[in-house]
């Protein structure tokens, strides 16, 4: 076999890095399999259910194993695979004196920051998150997968210095006009958001973009952070300094239910500026009606909200057997499209069992794809979330499983989350997804109702 | 209380994922990138759990501030046997505590010597093998003293010794004088030059030193370190600036005290490039033991080896040592000496970079890079990854060619694992086999597992 095995030590690269690099190489004719990651044990075990025979090696170093069908493809792989590294090494610091930052630390201590954005795996965030806030920086904490006694410790810390921590697993913010983590192309204005849902958030936020109206400051807390454990610690906070920024004239909170006693102390805050909150949960608002009492509370016109249905003839209704399969990427979205349908199985592919030492979805869309063309018939309900960060060019994938499934007979509805401003288009994505045969919503909700009249017809 | 994020333009620390940062770059938000990589293996859990402690921050401030706030000042020379209340037939070494048996060369031999010079035994052979069967014998370790020796560091009750008081918290320290270079006892030599010298230095060389401190008074070592480092020492491996400095505080004392032998003590210190780095150790010694014994905290107060074992002790956790195999230097070796001829890691002369000293310090001493392997681009390289895992900069120990920036002082053990980034040491190397002496100098760098021990039981703690 034209094996090539290298455990490379002290070498790091994020996983999502790490995965380009193997695609770059998987993509080349001559290579029949690659991988290129961190030698975690699930990685060193995927490589050796693949047949590779490894060297002793322990998660700091780099684990490269490549099979060719031929030596010279193998040679020419390994060259593919040196020149990916070369693109990777940082610019600057060649001269050997200015070395990068290891830690938060040292780079607070160097430079002038005004907050951290902390997304290395999960068991490894507790210090670098700890690093910003004792330099007195906020810091949000994109990783998930970290213990909520850590989380619990962070905040209490960060209080005492006067500053916040957004997150664990938040994957959404916008702050000061600047889009950290999964972030939409926001227009400035009046809204504040404190969200302990990222998905939730990016639908709330490009609704009211949408509309014209604009976002001051986008807060994420966690998901966790309105709960009984952490007692919406974040949440308080952010909600006073909403409250204390002169540019932010109504909040929406959009959270699941909180704990009850969360709930109480957020309502007895005083707060002089109005909250209108989004708590998705039965009988609840969903977003997109929360988003519209909002844009009433600021005496604004609610839109109609952009959607794209099936042209006629394009695609059939569901044949056969018709049920819903809901295959989603954002944990809030998927929630919300299983309260709307009120029928399917719904699966969050961004939960933490499926994103532990791999690329959330919104990014690797490799889980989905299978999922959906694991669809035999019925509908398909499933979101795109647009926005810096996420996939630069979803429907270049999605476009052909969305045809491949019409043609099995299967209808796709898809909710896009985005606006007008995010790099992807939104209206660009939204018309080759709909060209490919799927009906496209900008409602999240309005997209699980159309599904669940999709079953209807279909007499299911 | 106001949120400062909320307002002024966002500058954005990030450590993680590329894709995140790639996004910032598109918004043109300002960023610094931390280059991160997992810590040491099997570290994660203890590290959170020793980050977490609510007594860390503050204990390390303390722990380093007492380091850095320290002023050492060289009072006296005084007999082992009077300030240590050392016996005969009582040997102090260098390094975590270490049985005959397991002593290397150099250190086997450095005992050997010293049994002859205090007269314990007439013939190397009975020296060995009055040690071997440890009756009338006794070793312990020189940290467990107040006490430094470089290389084998073997202090017995007729050596002299300096005494170094640190005048803000009031600890004393002491370390052995120094022989010189070539056929010393502390590279592990002990043919009939070596015990000459040592007596000389019992005889004349002590007390004259006494004698001479009396006229001066206390030596301000904390400034004199200061302006070594400006002159191009980094206080380990070259200590040139240090001792013409020292040489010029004493000359004329010496010749006060002592006029019929100035001659001779001032002829065998100028003699000596490294005759102030005994000085120094006991420098770094006192202001290190200053930052003891503070609960919680995670600062390195001694590394030391005995030629066998490395090991590290924490101001958090008392006197417990945390040892790893002592590794071989990389460097360069003298005459026909190579690789093959090293003993292992040895010596207490680590207390300088314990201290913000020597590997440490090594960008202000670019006329020695060559000599322990490497460029003056390496020496700049190795201090300013050093700041990875220091607590803090020297307001003191400044070093010109970084724009007069404090050398990094005070490892802390949860960077070392963080970072996996592991203390530069510059050292001396000692040859393999007892009676050598010195083969060559290098860097080495301390064993992982001595670190990683430490920071396991400060989870623990």
């Amino acid at each position: 076999m034209n094996d090539l095995v290298e455990v490379r030590a002290g070498v790091y690269h994020d996983s999502v890095s790490l995965m380009r690099v193997s695609q770059a190489l998987t993509s080349r004719p001559e290579v029949a399999v690659a991988v290129v990651a961190m030698a975690t044990e699930l990685n060193v075990g995927l490589a050796r259910d693949l047949g590779f025979e490894l060297p002793p090696a322990t998660p700091g170093d780099l684990l490269v194993a490549i099979r060719a069908s031929s030596p010279a493809g193998l040679e020419e792989a390994a060259a593919e695979l040196e020149r990916q590294f070369a693109e990777r090494v940082p610019a600057g610091g060649t001269s050997g004196t200015q070395a990068p930052p290891r830690t938060v630390r040292a780079a607070a201590r160097a430079w002038d920051a005004t907050l951290a954005l902390v997304s290395v795996p999960g068991e490894h965030a507790f210090p670098e998150a700890l690093d910003a806030i004792e330099a007195g920086l906020s810091v949000m904490v994109f990783s998930d997968n970290v213990p909520v006694e850590q989380e619990v410790v962070l905040k209490d810390r960060a209080l005492a210095r006067g500053v916040l921590v957004m997150g664990p697993d938040c994957g959404t913010a916008v702050i000061g006009g600047a889009g950290l983590g999964f972030a939409n192309v926001l227009r400035p204005g009046p809204v504040g958001v404190v969200a302990a849902s990222g998905t939730g958030a990016q639908q709330v936020t490009s609704l009211l973009d949408l509309a014209g109206a604009g976002v001051s400051h986008l807060i994420g807390v966690g998901g966790r952070d309105l709960s009984a454990a952490v007692g919406g610690r974040s949440t308080i906070r952010a909600l006073r300094a909403l409250d204390e920024d002169p540019a932010t004239e109504l909040i929406v909170l959009v959270s699941k239910p909180p704990a009850p006693e969360v709930a109480r102390a957020v309502q007895e805050l005083g707060l002089s500026t109005p909250v209108v909150p989004a708590l998705l949960g039965p009988g609840q608002d969903d977003l997109t009606a929360a988003t519209e009492k909002a844009l009433r509370a600021l005496g604004r016109d609610v839109p109609e909200w952009p959607s794209w249905p099936v042209p006629p003839g394009v695609a059939p209704g569901p044949a056969g057997h018709a049920a819903l399969r809901g295959l989603y990427s954002g944990g809030t979205l998927c929630t919300e499209a299983a309260l709307v349908a009120g029928t399917g199985e719904f699966t969050d592919f961004g939960d933490d069992e499926y994103t532990r030492g791999r690329p959330h979805p919104m990014i690797d869309p490799a889980l989905r794809l299978e999922a959906i063309s694991a669809v035999e018939s019925g509908v398909v309900l499933l979101d795109v979330v647009l926005g810096h960060g996420s996939d630069p060019d979803p429907s270049a994938w999605l476009a052909p499983a969305i045809a491949e499934a019409g043609a099995r007979g299967v209808a796709v509805v898809v909710a896009l989350v985005g606006t007008d401003g995010d790099p992807q288009g939104l209206r660009a994505q939204a018309a080759r997804l709909n060209e490919a045969g799927a009906a496209v919503f900008t409602s999240n909700a309005a997209a699980a109702r159309h599904a669940r009249l999709l079953l209807s017809r279909a007499g299911g | 209380m106001t949120l400062s994020m909320l307002y002024g333009e966002p500058r954005v620390i990030t450590v993680g994922a590329s894709v995140l940062e790639e996004a910032l770059d598109r918004q043109a938000v300002p960023q610094t990138r931390v280059d991160w990589r997992p810590p040491l293996p099997g570290t994660s859990e203890a590290l959170a759990r020793v980050l977490a402690d609510p007594r860390r921050e503050q204990a390390n401030a303390t722990a380093v501030g007492r380091l850095l706030s320290a002023r050492p000042q060289l009072v006296g020379v005084r007999p082992a046997r009077e300030v240590l209340g050392l016996e005969p037939g009582t040997f102090f070494h260098a390094g975590p505590p270490i049985t005959w048996e397991r002593a290397s060369g150099p250190m086997r031999g450095a005992l050997i010597g010293a049994m002859l010079f205090e007269g314990l035994a007439a013939t190397p052979e009975e020296a060995e093998g009055r040690l071997a069967s440890g009756e009338g014998v006794a070793l312990d370790s020189c940290h467990h003293h107040r006490t430094v020796g470089p290389m084998a560091g073997v202090v017995s009750s007729s050596m002299w010794m300096l005494e170094v008081l640190d005048a803000e918290h009031g600890g004393t320290a002491y370390c052995s004088l120094n022989e010189g270079l070539g056929k010393v006892l502390r590279y592990g030599s002990y043919g009939p030059e070596v015990v000459d010298r040592l007596r000389w230095m019992g005889e004349v060389l002590g007390p004259v030193l006494a004698a001479t401190l009396e006229v001066t008074g206390p030596i301000d070592l904390r400034s004199l370190i200061a302006q070594a480092l400006q002159m191009g020492d980094e206080l380990h491996n070259r200590n040139r600036a240090a001792t013409s400095l020292l040489l010029r505080e004493i000359a004329a004392a010496v010749v006060e005290a002592a006029p019929g032998r100035a001659a001779e003590v001032l002829r065998f210190v100028n003699g000596n490039d490294h005759f102030f780095l005994n000085a120094g150790m006991a420098a770094a010694k006192v202001s290190a033991d200053a930052a003891r014994g503070v609960p919680g905290s995670s600062l390195v107060v001694a590394m030391a080896r005995n030629g066998t074992d490395f090991g590290i002790q924490v101001s958090g956790l008392g006197d417990r040592w945390f040892t790893g195999p002592a590794g071989v230097p990389d460097g360069l070796y003298l005459g026909g000496y190579g690789p093959d001829d090293a003993n292992p890691d040895i010596g207490d002369s680590t207390i300088t970079e314990t201290s913000g000293l020597g590997g440490f310090a090594m960008a202000a001493a670019p006329a020695i890079v060559r000599f322990v392997g490497g460029d003056v681009s390496d020496a700049v390289a190795a201090t300013t990854s050093m700041y990875e895992i220091t607590m803090a900069e020297h307001p003191a120990y400044q070093i010109p060619g970084l724009g007069f920036r404090g050398t990094p002082v005070g490892i802390d053990v949860a960077l070392v694992a963080r970072t996996g980034l592991l203390p530069v040491v510059n050292t001396g190397i000692a040859g393999r086999v007892a009676g050598t002496g010195q083969v060559g100098a290098g860097l080495v760098n301390p064993p992982v597992e001595a670190f990683t021990a430490a920071l396991t039981a400060l989870a623990a703690a």
